[in-house]
């Protein structure tokens, strides 16, 4: 247990380190080439500034990043209370000291995803697909193995390494389109170096290219092979929290059953998500460039898992799968000391409910979520009234009953005010008062009328003269 | 001098050594409180909730007043016991009348299709996850840490600083300790 997350710390850190080596490579034959060989030094020492940079970012904000880039919004027990208590089950199963952030995505695609620093700072996101389609032991599986990618420390470098790639990329993209448009810059370099070292450069040149466009394959190639091993990882930790394979199991032949799209998701932070959110296309070779294992392979590991849920039964199993291929798991992992049986699925405490209706839980979910109000018409119907609804009463669709709408639970509570509101003039000159929404009016000498309105709330505030 | 000075490297690696096995062995065992703090948590909230559950279903199943009267005696129970031995056992008691409630609840469609009681069906459904799953939080740190109380070289630390074997949380419901049947359908 403790030597497997060991493990997994040695190897992030040889590739994190492998990706600044990589990046500073990049920088020294990208400086070289466009600021001859002095700008070799500077580029490489660029590299790592940049490098360096990357690394403090990804470290503290690398998990609002990916948060908002998804458009993840964070909820609280009241919006979900199944999801809130499934997420503190398996707090409790790993023994972690503090709860994760969850975090819900408006996608009808299936998905989640986990990200975060350490054990104290980390956030799980799930979309609402995910959560209109599995049941409560399959929605725990999905947790467990995103709290299983928290607890082996895959967050922090999985961020890291998804940072470090992108701006590979990134910078091997900017240089090879510079060469491709312009070469000038190379040219004069070129010109003005020693006349006999004509050939050499050419070389060199034809050489960084051939870098500059392997580079990402290869920081890419690294990631994503990262990333396969640690799905697994993270199935057989998620087993071991539920002691229930079937539940992530049938949650993965779900998720991988729905053919829509994650439409926040990129190349780059799709290994961090629980399948590949982006091709749906079913592929039975594990590529270089798949960022996970196949689903199927993976459903199948679990539901061979012959009724242990130890890391030696899921090494079994997967041996069986994938024959020839190494121990994913390293040897101390699996000297479990006591047989631990399959436990007992649990009984849905929701009742079974249509499509139509989980469809629209998951609608009203998003909504509590965006702060909308719900109230309950006398004929039955449930009104969804949107945050900014600026008027004291609505009327029911279906009934055309008036339905007063409690102001105190709106964002904008205080621009309609049921009491008008009266000003008394104390002069005959020029005036300023606050509203009660807080914009400050101003009432002219001339001003003849009985009232006024508010030009930010359209609230009428009626006003008399002191005499 | 050469022979004293790699002796005297020796000796204190090998200080270095032993006070990292004890740290080690301080850091499982509060690991191990830990988890026993989060049972305990979960077991207060259980019995916090059964009142709740007792209120509401009363009015919908007048004629189950048995099982009912038996939930509300074995909280009392639960309540009551101080030892690990003692606790289980009477909590585990507390699990089965439960587990025979939720049984009945099946023939009252009324009272599932009443708000109050799902939510805290859900509650509670969620509070014995956290029980079972604070147990065997429990059980894997004390099976770890007795494990090295137990095993050379950390035993002779374990020995000298007077580590004791921790109890495990055993399930004491003779209907949880059948070999569950694994349905994949």
């Amino acid at each position: 247990m403790w030597e497997l997350i060991k493990e997994n710390e040695r190897k992030s850190w040889i590739l994190f380190i492998s990706m600044g080596f990589c990046l500073s490579l990049l920088g020294y034959v990208i400086g070289r080439v466009w600021f001859g060989p002095d700008g070799g030094l500077a580029g490489t020492l660029l590299a790592l500034c940049l490098w360096f940079g990357l690394a403090l970012l990804s470290y503290f904000k690398g998990d609002s990043i990916l948060l908002l880039s998804s458009h993840a919004k964070e909820i609280t027990y009241d919006i979900h209370p199944q999801l809130f208590n499934i997420v503190e089950e398996m707090k409790i199963a790993a023994n972690l000291s503090s709860m994760p952030r969850i975090y819900m995505i408006d996608d009808p695609s299936p998905n989640a995803f986990a990200t975060g620093r350490s054990l104290e700072k980390s956030s799980i996101a799930v979309t609402a697909g995910l959560i209109s389609r599995l049941n409560r032991d399959e929605l725990q599986g999905v947790i467990a193995h995103e709290m299983s990618h928290i607890i082996n420390r895959d967050v922090l470098y999985m961020t890291f390494a998804g940072v470090m790639l992108g701006s590979i990329v990134m910078l091997s993209q900017v240089f090879l389109r510079s060469m491709w448009y312009s070469s000038g810059s190379s040219r004069r370099y070129r010109a003005s170096s020693s006349k006999g070292g004509g050939q050499a450069q050419l070389i060199i040149l034809i050489v960084t290219i051939a870098f500059a466009i392997l580079a990402p394959i290869l920081a890419r190639i690294f990631y994503f092979a990262l990333s396969r091993k640690r799905e697994y990882l993270a199935d057989a930790s998620a087993v071991r929290l539920t002691r229930y394979p079937e539940g992530l199991a049938c949650a993965l032949s779900k998720i991988s059953g729905s053919n829509t799209e994650l439409r926040v998701a990129n190349k780059i932070t799709a290994p961090m998500y629980i399948t590949n959110p982006l091709k749906r296309k079913k592929i039975k070779a594990v590529g270089l460039f798949s960022t996970h294992p196949p689903i199927e392979e993976r459903v199948r590991i679990l539901r061979d898992m012959m009724g242990g849920v130890n890391y030696s039964d899921y090494q079994k199993s997967f041996s069986k799968a994938k024959s020839g291929t190494p121990a994913i798991m390293p040897a101390s992992a699996l000297d479990d000391p006591a047989f631990i049986s399959i436990r007992k699925p649990i009984k849905d405490s929701v009742k079974a409910q249509t499509k139509k209706q989980k469809a629209r839980d998951i609608g009203d979910l998003m909504r509590a979520l965006n702060k909308y109000i719900f109230l309950v018409c006398l004929c039955g119907l449930k009104i969804k009234v949107p945050p900014n609804f600026k008027k004291p009463k609505v009327s029911c669709p279906r009934c055309k009953r008036q339905i007063d709408v409690p102001l105190t639970d709106l964002k904008t509570a205080a621009s309609v005010d049921i009491k008008p509101q009266v000003y008394i003039r104390k002069t005959k000159s020029w005036e300023t008062f606050k509203c009660s929404c807080g914009k400050l009016l101003q009432v002219s000498p001339r001003f003849g009328g009985s009232r006024i309105t508010c030009y930010a709330c359209k609230r009428k505030i009626e006003i008399k003269s002191s005499n | 001098m050469m022979f004293l000075g790699v002796f005297l490297a020796i000796a204190i690696l090998g200080v270095l050594y032993l006070v990292g096995i004890y740290n080690v062995l301080i850091r499982l065992r509060n690991r191990a409180k830990n988890a026993w703090s989060q049972i305990d948590v979960q077991l207060k909230r259980r019995h916090d909730l059964i009142p709740n559950l007792v209120k509401t279903a009363k009015g919908y199943m007048a004629h189950e007043r048995e099982t009912l009267e038996n939930i509300t005696k074995a909280r009392s129970q639960a309540m009551g016991a101080g030892s690990v031995r003692e606790k289980s056992k009477a909590e585990g008691e507390l699990s089965g009348a439960m587990s025979k409630f939720f049984l009945v609840v099946e023939n009252y469609p009324d009272l599932k299709a009443n708000q109050n009681f799902l939510a805290l069906q859900e509650e509670l459904t969620s509070t014995e996850n956290k029980i079972a799953f604070s147990r065997q939080a429990y059980n894997d740190q004390v099976l770890f840490f007795n494990n090295k109380i137990q095993m050379f070289p950390s035993n002779i630390v374990a020995q000298s600083f007077n580590f004791k074997t921790e109890e495990f949380f055993a399930i004491e419901d003779k209907q949880e300790r059948k070999v569950p049947k694994v349905n994949f359908s």
